[in-house]
């Protein structure tokens, strides 16, 4: 069963939003939206890291041995990565100063290998690309949506922009760490009403409520088997 | 409590509804909202009145959104209004009040499922969180019926100024800078004492915590007295660590938490960054009640052993 190139494109966004969703790549999302700039940052460079090695995992699917694809799939994002620092160390010094260390640990954000491993190694280059798309959106929209609460309560700016009443009023507390996790559940929680929890089944908590169970649960059987 | 639970025979009938409760804590906070009125001036009783007034709201307005019942009537966010105002000083913006009240009542109570749900005392919660995103405000201490801004005692003894201390007459009365209701040390005893006669509280709590500290504070070769009286010590070892919901209900859980307390209290004030640590203190044994009431639960008579 094959879902057309539209769903594909359109999941990421809400229905299986990574982050508010699959609860994939907390720590980026955390880290990066105390201000609506680095948050913007962040997602657009994770979303181009995210569809470059999609299509590339994608077309190499049947030439990476299964036993060790996920060295060779870090060895792919971490190339992409690495060409993302650079342009951006080039390009937008300002912007590779602010997402510090974390621009690097992209490499290791779990929407990326999330992604390959649930989806690239199983689609063609050009759904792959959807997804990509589709994800590395919803991830920008997540982080936006997300730093555009934090950085108005908590700095009373906006893109780094000073809004003249709420400047006056500002409560630190949403721009740091605790406010972070705050406004993350609260988000949370958002989503589940819009999509009235539907976006993944209550039953599905557990082991078959994670996003890899299909990947990991054919190997484990497997393993039983032999 | 709308599931009764079917028990067999006897059954005690109790007047003692959390109303009763919330009242008597209520009551019992009154001589502390009089003596920052008389110690801080008329702006301490707007400060009360503003977080009262935003945790009723905020209650009422959170169980109207989340079509849960109607709970205003048990005067839970009443008393949780009075004690944040206690916990602030008197110069702080009114906003910051009702931020930190509607904090407390939403965040810390409401989310976790409301009254007898929460894991930490709102007021302590939420006093922190207003240390953190409001420090400017939050540490600008008056001496009282004074504009100028002085340093607290405690303030004081970790800035290596004891000799400046008020004597303990004015630290008993009140008569320093401070939170305005934790500064008259005369009208939270007074409160206390009614609380523990009308057998809302218990002893052991209240007296462990601050036993740790008045015998800790020796140890630590800390003025003893002044360790006790101020910095809201007995604000939170009579109010706040007796909370219900948050705190043990076993009696040797209660002394445990007491001493618990006490020991994290003097640990913040002697080597942490800040002056005072007993909402600190609280909030971190609050989150270890549920270990201790498993340690200390009791075996039933004649139980089976294992």
């Amino acid at each position: 069963m094959k879902k057309g190139y539209l769903s594909v494109l359109i999941n990421g966004l809400l229905k299986e939003n990574p982050v508010f969703v699959l609860v994939l790549g907390t720590c980026p999302t955390l880290a990066m939206t105390d201000s609506a700039t680095k948050a913007f940052g962040m997602g657009i460079a994770a979303a181009i890291v995210l569809i470059c090695s999609n299509m590339v995992i994608s077309a190499l699917r049947k030439i990476i041995p299964d036993t060790v694809r996920i060295p060779c799939y870090i060895v792919v994002i971490a190339g992409f990565v690495t060409i993302v620092q650079m342009a951006m160390q080039a390009y937008m010094p300002d912007m590779y100063k602010s997402l510090g260390t974390y621009l690097a640990l992209i490499v290791v954000n779990c929407i990326i290998l999330g992604r390959a491993e649930m989806f690239a190694r199983e689609n063609g280059i050009f759904r792959s690309a959807l997804d990509g798309i589709g994800m590395g959106l919803g991830f920008t929209i997540a982080l936006l949506s997300m730093a555009t609460v934090r950085e108005i309560l908590g700095a009373g700016s906006f893109f780094g922009i000073a809004i003249p009443f709420m400047k006056n009023y500002t409560i630190p507390f949403f721009t740091q760490a605790p406010g972070g996790f705050f406004v993350f559940g609260c988000l949370i929680a958002v989503v589940n009403v819009i999509t009235k929890g539907k976006a993944i089944k209550k039953k599905e908590f557990g082991c078959e409520g994670c996003p890899s169970y299909a990947v990991c649960h054919v190997e484990k059987i497997a393993k039983e088997e032999q | 409590m709308s599931q009764l639970f079917i028990s067999a025979s006897p059954h005690i009938r109790s007047k003692n509804t959390t109303t009763r409760v919330m009242l008597d804590v209520i009551i019992a906070l009154m001589p502390a909202v009089v003596a920052s009125f008389l110690l801080f001036g008329g702006r301490s009783l707007l400060l009360v009145a503003t977080s009262v007034a935003t945790a009723v709201l905020a209650e009422f307005l959170f169980n109207l959104i989340c079509k849960k019942e109607n709970t205003l009537y048990d005067l839970s966010a009443v008393v949780t209004g009075i004690l944040l105002a206690l916990n602030v000083p008197v110069s702080l913006p009114l906003w910051q009040i009702a931020v930190g009240s509607a904090f407390a009542i939403i965040a810390v109570k409401g989310l976790f499922g409301g009254i007898g749900q929460n894991f930490a005392n709102p007021a302590i919660a939420a006093r922190i969180m207003m240390i953190l995103s409001f420090g400017g405000t939050m540490s600008v201490f008056h001496y009282p019926a004074d504009t100028v801004a002085s340093a607290t005692p405690l303030a004081m003894i970790s800035g290596g100024a004891e000799r400046m201390l008020p004597d303990t007459l004015d630290l008993f009365l009140g008569r320093y800078a401070g939170c305005i209701g934790e500064t008259c040390s005369l009208a939270l005893i007074l409160g206390g004492v009614y609380l523990l006669i009308r057998k809302v509280i218990s002893w052991h709590t209240p007296v462990a915590f601050i036993g740790t500290v008045f015998v800790g504070s020796f140890i630590f070769s800390m003025p003893p007295v002044a360790e006790i009286l101020t910095g809201g010590l007995l604000l939170g070892a009579i109010f706040m660590a007796t909370d219900y919901s948050t705190t043990p209900i076993t009696k040797s859980g209660k002394l445990i938490f007491g001493f618990g307390c006490g020991l994290i209290t003097l640990l913040i004030r002697k080597w942490g960054s800040y002056p005072e640590g007993v909402s600190f203190a609280i909030l971190f044994m609050n989150i270890l009640t549920p270990y201790i009431e498993k340690w200390t639960v009791s075996k039933p008579l004649g139980g089976a052993k294992k």
